[in-house]
């Protein structure tokens, strides 16, 4: 099992080496960031002194030692816009979004797993007829549009939830978080069920599929005539079983909602991770981009690991080599 | 030919099945929305003389002060929310399938050399391959955007990126497979070169499970797209999609003009549904190993 690890962690470093490769060429063919930082009125005197102090007039390769060198060292450069350290106002935002994402997590867990146990072991009648359909009209929805429908009912016509921000926080952990405050509860429930939608879908359509394989099995109907109840056989016997798939998507989905926040954010103006980086594209403002890129792409290695790891705690029959 | 069809087990489980009719018949309605839309609407919408502002912002016809000339509404500058829809569904298909196609050709072509060839470059793509599969496309699409700015043919370019990945990685497996088999060997032997090989013999059984991707990836493109244009490094404004639509109509939003963005978003709905529908279908009759 260490060995495995470490075999993944050296994996981890590859990767990571190959994104920093990937998002240094994308920058440096995107646009001349002088011009970000110097005045509209420069001189090229002053326009190649900026280039200087930037390191742009060395060479590629040069500039990418000096990128990984100052990345290693915590430095990602300051943002052109704010002129704070980029590194500061991603792990400003950060909290803000994992919050959204595990709420929207939380939600989509707790609806589409017992719909999807339901539906998967009573899969002749009308109602879960009726929550497969309500499942795919979930997966062909663009979230975008959902956000704006809720804003628009609940925010605009009905004045039940606020349509932006994030409410009243409070502080745990030294971080705000705002749902540990009624008036941020308010505020988080419209974006993350938006942001929950997909993953709900996707969820309940993988948990029916495994429900629907693992009650064919003799071990479900011994369990059966042994006496245990039948929550007790669906839930103890089958979901346990129909877990494995489970896990799998809910580590991809975990990804897909870190970036699908980027458009819940944009909608309720919630000052994630998300906003930031549609903002900082729109300005071009390349520092924040890069450490939002980097951090992402450490978010998803470890989250491949973790899903590795959780599917030989849930399924002994699965060894790692 | 299309008695052999009609009498055909597809066809036969294609009749018993509701939801695969109801997704064909979504799908051929789109199908003559994108061939004859700019025919079935009066006005063209992206024609300035055609617009008058003095029909800004009317509901659509069933709501009073609707106008009967425009069926869902008009928005800002007096087009009719029915024609840029029919506009832009033609704008959201046409990237969606073109960029399904280039997809599947390149990651066809890299799955088959891989496949074939094994070896060094087999290891390469398939590293790449397994790198850009643990990132969400969505996110992948919207850095290339970041980069390449607005333009039909840059989402086409950053879709394809995202795309062809799934192919190369099925076409690859198949490949493998049929490498062995006694049919190329004897291809072999009788010393055919390795393009024809690959081309004629191989290709052929290889491309059954990729009419299945090929559908439903046609609808996650057009998702993605619609969401590049939302957040404004999409197409651009004088190619709106149906996702640039919403967006437009997402600033009147708040002042209660609901019809400018909920009946594109509606379009795309359906139009995903269909998709979706018709490709789960696709799914369980070409997968042997459900039968």
């Amino acid at each position: 099992m260490l060995g495995y690890i470490i075999k993944r962690l050296i994996q981890m470093l590859i990767v990571l080496w190959a994104v920093s490769i990937i998002v240094f060429l994308m920058m440096s063919f995107t646009g001349d960031p002088v011009f970000m930082v110097v005045p509209i009125d420069a001189t090229d005197a002053e326009i190649e002194q900026a280039r200087r102090i930037l390191g742009l007039d060395r060479s590629l390769p040069e500039q990418y030692l000096i990128f990984v060198q100052n990345m290693l060292q915590g430095d990602f450069g300051r943002s052109y816009v704010f002129r704070e350290p980029a590194l500061d106002l991603i792990l400003e935002r950060l909290p803000a979004t994992l919050e959204l994402v595990l709420v929207a997590m939380a939600m989509s867990a707790l609806v589409a797993i017992p719909l999807g146990v339901y539906a998967g072991a009573n899969p002749g009648r009308f109602s879960s007829r009726s929550i497969m359909s309500g499942s795919l009209l979930g997966i062909s929805l663009p979230s975008f549009w959902v956000g704006m429908m809720l804003i628009f009912l609940f925010a605009v016509k009905w004045r039940i939830f606020p349509s932006s921000g994030r409410g009243d926080t409070e502080a745990f952990l030294g971080v705000q978080w705002s749902i540990l405050t009624a008036d941020g509860w308010s505020h988080v429930i419209l974006p993350s069920l938006t942001l929950s939608l997909a993953t709900m879908a996707m969820l309940l359509r993988i948990t029916r599929a495994g429900m629907m394989e693992v009650t064919r099995q003799d071990y479900m109907k011994f369990a059966r005539a042994k006496g245990v109840s039948r929550r007790g056989v669906l839930y103890g016997h089958g979901l346990r079983n129909a877990l494995i798939p489970v896990v799998t998507i809910f580590g991809i989905q975990l990804g897909d909602l870190i970036a699908f926040a980027t458009i819940t954010e944009t909608i309720f103006a919630w000052p994630g991770l998300g906003k930031l980086l549609i903002d900082s594209i729109y300005r071009a403002d390349r520092p924040v981009i890069v450490v939002y890129l980097m951090l992402v792409a450490v978010i998803f290695v470890v989250i491949n690991l973790i899903v590795d790891i959780v599917y030989t705690l849930i399924d002994p029959r699965i060894t790692v080599k | 030919m299309m008695t052999a069809f009609f009498s055909s087990e597809f066809f036969a489980n294609y009749r018993r099945n509701a939801s695969a009719i109801a997704g064909s018949l979504i799908l051929v309605c789109f199908f003559v929305i994108v061939l004859f839309g700019p025919f079935l609407v009066a006005q063209d919408p992206y024609d300035i003389a055609a617009l008058d502002l003095m029909d800004s912002y009317k509901p659509p016809a069933w709501l009073p002060g609707g106008d009967p000339r425009f069926p869902l509404g008009t928005d800002g500058q007096g087009r009719d929310v029915l024609a840029a829809i029919f506009y832009g569904t033609r704008i959201s298909v046409m990237i969606g399938v073109t960029a399904m196609v280039c997809s599947l050709m390149l990651g066809t072509l890299v799955g088959l050399l891989a496949g074939y060839f094994g070896g060094r470059v087999d290891a390469f793509m398939m590293r790449v391959a397994d790198i850009q599969l643990s990132f969400p496309s969505m996110l992948i699409a919207l850095f290339l955007m970041s980069a390449f700015g607005t333009g039909i043919d840059k989402v086409l370019i950053a879709l394809t990126a995202v795309g062809w990945v799934v192919y190369a990685r099925t076409v690859r497996g198949q490949t493998l497979s049929e490498v062995g088999r006694e049919y190329v060997q004897a291809a072999r032997v009788s010393g055919l070169r390795e393009g024809k090989i690959i081309g004629r013999h191989i290709l052929p059984n290889v491309t059954t499970p990729l009419i299945v991707v090929a559908t439903v990836q046609v609808g996650t493109f057009i998702l993605i797209e619609a969401s590049l244009s939302f957040l404004g490094v999409g197409v651009p404004i004088t190619q709106p999609s149906l996702g640039l639509l919403i967006k437009n109509g997402f600033d009147v939003l708040f002042s209660g003009l609901w019809w400018v963005s909920v009946f594109p978003g509606l379009f795309i709905m359906a139009l995903v549904f269909g998709i979706t529908l018709f490709g789960d279908f696709l799914r369980d009759e070409l997968n042997p190993r459900l039968k």
